[in-house]
């Protein structure tokens, strides 16, 4: 064990980290050897993006010491991670669309060695190297922004090389991945281990990396839970240690016989996002839309609330036609959305808790223009309480809460409204494992009630647990549509995927 | 929402800071000058003096409380003194017998608060609609509004009231001031207005995150609409204020109140970035400016260098007030 620390590139020991009374990272050891690749798995609020932020210097550790490359770090920052090798490559890559794929490599290079002026020559080598050493052929010259998804995951790969990346931390790298896509990543990874660069996969769909990788660590709640070579693991294993359940969770039951059709779609295009996308819901029916990333499932999320404007077709709701591209007309038919991003899109962050539920019964509350305070009070609170979130004080603002109880209360401003149908995009998005499963609960329950109600999610077990039926996306057009009782996990990854 | 609070609250509240900082201002002035600036004669005309702005500084805390900002207050409220002067001097004259000269006060002062409306109409239709920024949208728009006052008047000031116009700025009410009486009825509507409304919750929530208003369904542009149009009649009473104690209108009257209202609102606690906002912390703000503002003229501190102590406390603000923000934010995830 102690050879292994000395000669580790990334040595953590007991990290904790502590969001206000919220346990991120419990005393948790973590090393990577140089030419490792090491997969990262947890669910989402396992601690594993929080792991990363203070590897990359993002974030302090509350206790436990860092050690990269043999030299300790007490005080880590970005800039300090970085001189030392550690590159991220977000989910999002994090490039500049607008400009070339030579000056998106050399960019950072080229600042680090404190030159005044961008040199468009050195530049064009510079990025030209970098493809060379992972064996790709990638037009400089081309903008970023028309790259298919692959490629800008490359582009960023061999920007962290050109600024001499001993460790490449990948998040989610194949969520938006073609089954060939993945394996050419899988090539330039065993390219990259051989010239001694270390690669970190940080995932919560590990099956595609499992075979490029030396080691699997496994977080749950903050907790490492898990640790051995890769071939010790299977996808089977992965999940239990993941979620720590062995049993699945319990499927949705029927939609009752004979339920009414609730909302009808039809032809709803939008050239560029989705075309001719039809469906129907019942009263009570759990209805799953699933894809890749930039298959255009959020997209039709939003043109369901009006969010988007479609350029064709019609949604109605209980045989009443519902007027395309207006929020406020959604939600008069009874249409709720709870947003994928509740950060930016789905709460108040500065706001208190209480008034986030509220502010979507304002108008139930008001004469003449006055607000009865108490009755909005009081109906707020009794939602909160139905939803169980742990609130030490509704008074709080909304962003002291955790993941799962943020995603409570945004639900709870929309139950508040008696919605009959209920679009969620991804419902457990960056929720502890503990919610997640009391979310999905929420979900049967609500069905339950007669609410008709459509999950956006690209978490195959997610939709497995709640969906009756499962509509999948690819390239903006609905290829399959299947029933979500018979259907299995690996059957449903292989139609996203194929 | 609560209506409870302990001692602990008040003390914590950024309102109180601002008690702390107008009750300083006044001492401070009191021993710098005793005798000038706690005579009776300077505290009437400090009461006289300051409902101006500090309905201008109003209206600017509505839009802030947006996030956005009106830089056309002082354009709008210009117009509407002049067309309410135009109105005035067009179709009444001294020897009028009182109550016909007060038919047209009314007629001319409705005029000037719907010359208000429309302006407030216009800088939300901007921002609204056309999704322009509202700082640029409003600057333009104060252009517009004070070329228009120009136009109309060629550039000079227009006066020759009859004596009921005096009523509104120089009168006082059972021995207050009626512009302190304005201003007062002002703030308490604001601050009902802000706490107390469905429109008022909608305003902090769209100024707090107006993206996650979208997606709540919150009517946005009918919201800035109003709010706008509330700061723009707000700017018109203003402009009556001043038209009624310089007993005339111009089209670039009160050009320095523009920066006074905007430091007022930020002094006063309202978040330049939306979302939080309190009139008792904009009405200690107004308290601490005047008395500073009165203390340095009775100090004899030029016009000149006044300026720049304005400018110089803005920016000396918004620094402690972003500061103490992320101190904030850091004790929210406490790192041991």
């Amino acid at each position: 064990m102690s050879s292994d620390h000395d000669t580790a590139f990334i040595d953590l020991r007991a990290i904790t980290k502590r969001y206000a009374g919220v346990t991120a990272l419990d005393s948790v050891d973590f090393t990577v050897q140089p030419g490792e690749a090491v997969c990262l798995a947890g669910e989402n609020g396992s601690g594993k993006s929080t792991l990363i932020k203070i590897i990359s210097g993002v974030e302090p550790a509350t206790e436990g010491t860092i050690r990269i490359a043999g030299q300790d770090h007490p005080t880590l920052n970005p800039r300090i991670s970085a001189a030392a090798g550690v590159m991220v490559i977000f989910q999002d890559f994090s490039l500049f669309p607008n400009l070339s794929v030579a000056e998106n490599i050399a960019f950072a290079t080229q600042l680090s060695t404190h030159q005044r002026f961008f040199r468009s020559r050195s530049a064009r080598k510079i990025a030209g190297d970098a493809l060379d050493r992972i064996g790709v052929q990638i037009d400089l010259d081309a903008r970023v922004e028309s790259l298919p998804v692959a490629q800008k995951q490359l582009v960023a790969i061999c920007r962290a090389l050109a600024s001499k990346a001993q460790l490449i931390i990948m998040d989610e790298p194949t969520t938006a991945l073609t089954d060939k896509e993945v394996r050419r990543l899988q090539g330039i990874i065993r390219m990259l281990k051989e010239e001694g660069v270390a690669v970190i996969f940080v995932s919560h769909k590990l099956a595609e990396v499992l075979d490029v990788s030396e080691k699997v660590v496994v977080l749950r709640n903050g907790k490492k839970v898990a640790e051995g070579p890769a071939s010790d693991f299977d996808t089977q294993s992965l999940t239990y240690h993941m979620t720590g359940r062995d049993v699945p969770e319990m499927p949705p039951s029927d939609v009752t016989a004979g339920a009414q059709t609730l909302m009808q779609v039809q032809g709803l295009t939008k050239a560029g996002s989705f075309a001719d996308i039809d469906f129907e819901l019942k009263t009570g029916e759990v209805l799953g839309i699933t894809g890749l990333l930039g298959c255009g499932r959020t997209s039709v999320a939003k043109a369901l609330f009006g969010l988007v404007s479609p350029d064709a077709g019609s949604i109605t709701v209980d045989g009443k036609q519902v007027p395309l591209g207006d929020p406020q007309a959604a939600s008069l038919a009874r249409i709720g959305y709870v947003p994928e991003d509740r950060l930016t899109e789905g709460l108040f962050l500065s706001q208190s808790i209480l008034r986030n539920v509220a502010v979507g019964r304002l108008d139930a509350h008001s004469s003449a223009g006055f607000l009865n305070m108490q009755g909005l009070t009081e109906e707020a609170s009794e939602w909160l309480r139905r939803l169980k979130v742990k609130a030490p004080d509704v008074e709080a603002p909304v962003k002291s809460l955790s993941g799962g109880n943020q995603q409570r209360v945004a639900l709870a401003r929309w139950l508040s409204r008696t919605p009959r149908v209920l679009v969620l995009n991804g419902p457990s998005v960056g929720v502890d494992v503990g919610s997640k499963a009391d979310i999905h609960g929420i979900i049967r329950d609500l069905a339950s009630q007669g609410i008709g109600i459509i999950v956006i999610s690209d978490d195959l077990p997610e939709l497995l647990a709640t969906c009756h039926r499962i509509l999948v996306m690819r390239d903006g057009r609905i290829i399959d549509a299947l029933d979500g009782k018979s259907v299995t996990e690996d059957d449903l990854a292989q139609r996203l995927a194929s | 929402m609560s209506t409870h609070t302990s001692m602990k609250d008040v003390t914590a509240a950024p309102e109180f800071r601002l008690l702390v900082i107008a009750v300083f201002v006044f001492g401070l002035m009191s021993v710098l000058s005793p005798d000038r600036f706690l005579s009776a004669q300077n505290l009437t005309s400090m009461a006289f003096q300051f409902p101006e702005f500090a309905i201008l500084a109003l209206a600017m805390t509505i839009a802030m409380m947006t996030g956005g900002i009106d830089l056309s207050v002082v354009g709008v409220a210009n117009l509407s003194a002049v067309v309410a002067a135009l109105i005035l001097t067009q179709f009444s004259d001294a020897e009028m017998p009182a109550s016909q000269s007060a038919l047209w006060l009314v007629i001319a002062v409705t005029a000037a608060l719907c010359v208000g409306a429309i302006a407030g109409l216009i800088n939300g239709s901007l921002v609204a609609f056309f999704g322009l920024p509202p700082i640029l949208a409003t600057v333009g728009s104060g252009l517009v509004f004070t070329g228009f006052a120009v136009a109309m008047t060629g550039g000079s000031a227009v006066m020759g009231f009859p004596g009921t116009v005096a009523l509104i700025g120089n009168a006082t009410l059972l021995g207050v001031p009626v512009p302190l009486v304005l201003f007062v009825l002002l703030a308490v509507l604001l601050h009902l207005i802000l706490t107390r409304t469905a429109f008022g919750l909608r305003v902090t929530m769209y100024g707090a995150n107006p993206m996650a208003a979208l997606y709540a369904a919150i009517d946005v542009n009918r919201v800035l609409l109003k709010v706008y149009m509330i700061a723009g009649v707000f700017s018109s009473i203003a402009g009556l204020i001043v038209m009624s104690r310089a007993n005339s209108a111009k089209a670039d009257y009160g050009s320095s109140y523009l920066l006074l209202s905007v430091l007022i609102a930020v002094l006063g606690g309202v978040n330049p970035y939306g979302g939080y906002g309190r009139v008792i912390g904009v009405v200690l703000a107004v308290l601490s400016m005047q008395f500073l503002s009165s203390g340095l003229n009775m100090l004899q501190v030029s016009n000149f260098a006044r300026e720049l102590i304005w400018g110089a406390l803005l920016i000396l603000v918004m620094v402690i007030n972003t500061h103490a923000l992320t101190a904030l934010r850091g004790s929210l995830k406490p790192s041991k």
